[in-house]
């Protein structure tokens, strides 16, 4: 893996005397999509600050591109745009103003065609002139984005970018990463909400309390992680599980109707064809099967619980 | 140097010049105006003349430092502040751009406008009276020493407060006296020996002595020791600013 960004020992203690971050070791792969879940003040956003240069690590350090991002700050930041978690806008300044400034900000000449494109792409372009306080949450969010990609960062740092979010907004978003990814920028977002990093992201790593518990492909963290059900539903209902399923992880439902069996994936055999065999010999009629598989959610309480 | 940060931010700062145009520049304007008409006209003509210049012509100096001080602080501090209050400020934490070019971006337009505010105010006044500058060069000199220093001073206060009352409690208990009992309006040497004594330790006085020179070579205390006077106090603001910059006092978590 081609590290763009890389995270070694770092922690965080805020003035507070708070711990924050306790020794973080991550790399994030050039071009990936990678989802930070986390609840809240699981740390999510102190590592993002430090990374962008807006909080002091208290060790440890951040390159990216292999530069140190204390040191060498010029060259990291330039790579990095942030999408901050609040809407932190100005309020007298008009879209256009507020996009060049940052652009500008970052060290990049004007670029007309680039910035209305991009006003374009976020919907913002019949917005060019209004005062950022004159709109609404969501505009004030995709101005957010369009600032962050004012200056072509390489990187791209979405802060919980769906909290509060209409649907539309939502869906735009996530076309826009999908573009960014096809055309290279690495994407980091973090989020609570589970369904979006299962939506979206290639790997899932996950924090609690200041601590990465885990980073992992999403598909080997559903394999890994994931059980299946497999719910078979009897023609009749029966009032006891049959002394011949015993053996079996077997729950029988209220009304007698369905035998729900829980497996691990993982394992070399699931031992489906001998219970179904089994079934059969116990001379229950079957109705209908239905598979279900745990979501990321499941695996991220469980996770979660054990962490905390 | 990150020279396009720079511009950026010289740039949005002056652009707010215009979008609050009212405010910053023509309320001075009406301001000094004012003072013309009730202590130049009304009751400068019952006053004698100070040290051989008639009273009207003896406040101009004073009068365009007190606006130049008060504009100066507020502009700065206002510029830094506000991105704070709304949080925009991770912007300028994110980017390529070392706090020395920060402070040259905001430091550089406060000054720059209180610099134009500077230039209106001495205009208006010349319509009132009839301003002969002796020694233009050194004007310019301490008009520009104070607009860098005090805009430096309102970036630290900008930087120091975390309210709008803070923000205010400064420009507002600290230097509105000190700019009115620094001599705007008389000359110190009309005060009883004690307040004499006193108004030495005014830091003031010595601006508004050595912009006063340059005028009409009329003086409380002496150009050199003026001009020692607000390089000393510059000196004292480039220290804090130093010193915030490298502790990340109020600036970093
Ligand atoms: N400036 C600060 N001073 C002290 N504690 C802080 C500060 N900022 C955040 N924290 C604490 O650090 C923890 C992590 O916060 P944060 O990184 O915002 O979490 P998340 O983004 O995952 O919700 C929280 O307990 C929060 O209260
Ligand atoms: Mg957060």
């Amino acid at each position: 893996m081609q590290a763009i960004v890389s995270i070694n020992d770092l922690s965080k203690t805020y003035q507070s005397g708070f711990q924050a971050l306790k020794k973080i070791n991550l790399d994030i792969a050039k071009g990936e999509i990678l989802a930070l879940l986390g609840p809240n003040g699981a740390g999510k956003t102190t590592l993002i600050s430090i990374i962008c240069g807006i909080v002091s690590p208290s060790s440890g350090t951040v390159t990216a591109n292999g530069h140190d991002n204390v040191i060498d700050y010029r060259k990291t930041r330039e790579l990095i745009g942030l999408v901050p978690q609040e809407l932190t806008l100005g309020a007298f300044d008009t879209v256009w103003n507020t996009i060049q400034f940052s652009r500008g900000l970052f060290g990049k000449k004007k670029d007309k065609t680039y910035l209305e494109q991009l006003l374009k792409d976020l919907s913002l372009f019949d917005k060019k002139n209004h005062e950022l306080r004159t709109l609404s949450g969501g505009m004030k969010r995709r101005v957010l984005i369009a600032k962050a990609l004012s200056h072509e960062p390489e990187i791209l740092f979405l802060d919980e970018p769906t909290a509060g979010v209409d649907v539309e907004l939502r869906k735009d978003m996530w076309n826009i990463v999908r573009r960014l990814r096809e055309s290279g920028v690495t994407i980091i977002l973090t989020t609570h909400y589970i369904e979006e990093a299962e939506e979206i992201a290639d790997r899932i790593g996950v924090i609690s309390n200041g601590e990465l518990i885990l980073v992992e492909d999403k598909q080997t963290l559903m394999h890994n992680l994931g059980k299946k059900q497999l719910i078979v539903e009897l023609k009749e209902a029966v009032s006891s599980l049959p002394q011949s399923l015993a053996t079996y992880d077997l729950t029988l439902s209220d009304d007698g109707n369905k035998l729900t069996y829980t497996y691990d994936t993982m394992s070399d055999s699931t031992g489906i064809t001998a219970l179904l065999q089994n079934i059969h010999n116990a001379g229950l009629a079957l109705k209908d099967l239905q598979i279900k598989q745990s979501s990321l959610e499941d695996i991220f309480v469980d996770l979660v619980k054990e962490g905390g | 140097m990150n020279l396009q940060a720079i511009k950026v931010i010289f740039q949005y700062e002056m652009l707010r010049t215009w979008d609050t145009l009212f405010q910053s520049i023509v309320s001075p304007v009406i301001s000094t105006s004012l003072y013309f008409i009730v202590f130049g006209s009304a009751i400068g003509s019952r006053i004698q003349s100070i040290d051989g210049v008639s009273y009207g012509l003896f406040i101009v100096p004073g009068l365009t430092m007190l606006s130049l001080l008060t504009q100066s602080i507020s502009n700065a501090s206002f510029g830094i502040f506000f991105p704070k209050f709304t949080g925009s400020i991770y912007e300028i934490h994110s980017a390529p751009i070392s706090f020395f070019e920060i402070l040259v971006g905001y430091v550089g337009a406060a000054a720059t406008k209180s610099l134009i505010i500077g230039f209106i105010i001495l205009l208006t006044a010349s319509f009132f009276v009839d301003l002969n500058i002796a020694h233009p060069l050194w004007m310019l000199t301490f008009l520009i020493l104070t607009c860098i220093s005090f805009s430096l001073f309102g970036f630290i206060i900008g930087l120091w407060a975390n309210d709008f009352e803070k923000l205010q409690v400064i420009p507002l208990l600290v230097i509105t006296p000190l700019v009115f009992l620094g001599g705007s309006f008389y000359s110190v040497n009309m005060l009883p020996p004690f307040w004499q004594t006193v108004t030495l330790f005014n830091p003031v006085v010595y601006l508004i002595s050595g912009f006063r020179w340059s005028f009409f070579e009329v003086s409380d205390v002496s150009v050199g020791i003026s001009l020692a006077m607000i390089l000393v106090f510059l000196t004292i603001c480039i220290v804090i600013v130093g010193w915030m910059f490298k502790t990340g006092y109020r600036i970093k978590q």
